[in-house]
């Protein structure tokens, strides 16, 4: 019988999505927290794509590619009025 | 020699000895390195990063997709998020996109150009650090074998020192020995020079004695001879010798 899992000590992907909310509210939101999970997630994203014996090209372009993407999403706001159409 | 001896005896020493007692009331008692995490030997780096499809999309999209999509799916998915974004103008075509246009036509073109020659060289400059390492390593390792050998004859060495002791000994035996000799030596030769004074001392002392004796005498006798017994003696020495020369005139 294998051992019932907190909820709070489950993986993202294996949360159900009615659970979705109350993991949410369960997760650390303190500065220490927020610090902690960015820091995991910076090692695991080094670990995988650039701390390796020959590095190819998918690890320095994906950040460039959340780069472009996150730049986009920020000047959003002023590329609207370049909008061709008046309505949508 | 021995005070390496004891140095490498010492930490066994230190761990043979009982846990301190007390454990409430220091911290510092608890016992160190029982789990079996250590940060040596550190486990070699992968060979290959993360599989990335397109330079782009990391391969777990495409297989997190498979079961219920099949292989097509994440291609229908992005040309359909590709056509809402366009059509609803959330991503806004204007001289940007020229440009970006321009831009990722000449960085692909120059990747798949250029690429494989930057990998090379990337991992020529690894494969040297690393040899430089292993060469690092290798060598302390050799020097490190060469002293233990070293140790080794020493110790062998220490070995034969029962040996250096009893010629050192017989050494100084020796030394002793013909010293006493000597010194035996010159004991003899003093006494037998004091005995040799002694018996020249007796001798003289007869000697002496012998001729104090002997000219006593004469002088007494020749003191007793008196004028009369001279005239005597002269008298019957001319007598003689006037008869010894007439029976040697007789023979001639």
């Amino acid at each position: 019988l294998p051992a019932a899992v907190l909820l709070k000590d489950t993986k993202l992907m294996d949360v159900k999505l009615g659970q979705l909310g109350s993991w949410l509210s369960m997760r650390d939101f303190t500065p220490g927290g927020i610090l902690g999970a960015i820091r995991r997630g910076h090692e695991r994203f080094y670990n995988k794509y650039i701390n390796v014996r020959k590095g190819g090209l998918g690890g320095l372009s994906m950040v460039l590619a959340g780069y472009v993407i996150l730049s986009y999403m920020w000047s959003y706001s002023h590329i609207k009025h370049d909008r061709r159409r008046k309505y949508h | 020699m021995l005070s390496r001896l004891v140095l490498r005896a010492a930490p066994a020493a230190l761990r043979a000895l009982p846990p301190p007692v007390a454990v409430g009331v220091l911290h510092t008692t608890r016992p160190l390195h029982t789990t079996q995490q250590s940060l040596a030997p550190v486990p070699p780096l992968p060979e290959k990063g993360g599989e990335v499809r397109h330079g782009l999309i990391p391969e777990e999209f495409f297989q997190f997709l498979y079961p219920k999509t099949g292989v097509t799916g994440p291609y229908m998915l992005g040309t359909g998020l590709l056509l809402y974004l366009l059509s609803k103008e959330i991503y806004v075509v204007n001289h940007e996109t020229a440009a970006a246009a321009c831009i990722l036509t000449v960085i692909v073109y120059a990747i798949k150009k250029f690429g494989p020659d930057v990998a090379a060289f990337a991992d020529k400059l690894n494969e040297e650090k690393m040899a430089s390492a292993l060469a690092m390593k290798n060598d302390t390792i050799r020097t490190l074998q060469t002293a233990i050998e070293e140790e080794k004859k020493e110790q062998w060495r220490a070995e034969g020192r029962s040996y250096l002791f009893d010629a050192k000994r017989n050494n100084i035996a020796m030394l002793l020995e013909a010293n006493y000799r000597e010194r035996l030596l010159t004991v003899y030769n003093e006494v037998k020079k004091r005995l040799d004074y002694q018996v020249a001392l007796q001798n003289l002392k007869r000697q002496k004695e012998q001729d104090h004796m002997i000219q006593w005498v004469e002088k007494n006798v020749v003191q007793s001879i008196t004028p009369q017994q001279q005239k005597e003696s002269i008298a019957k020495c001319i007598l003689d010798l006037k008869a010894l020369s007439k029976s040697a005139h007789a023979t001639v």
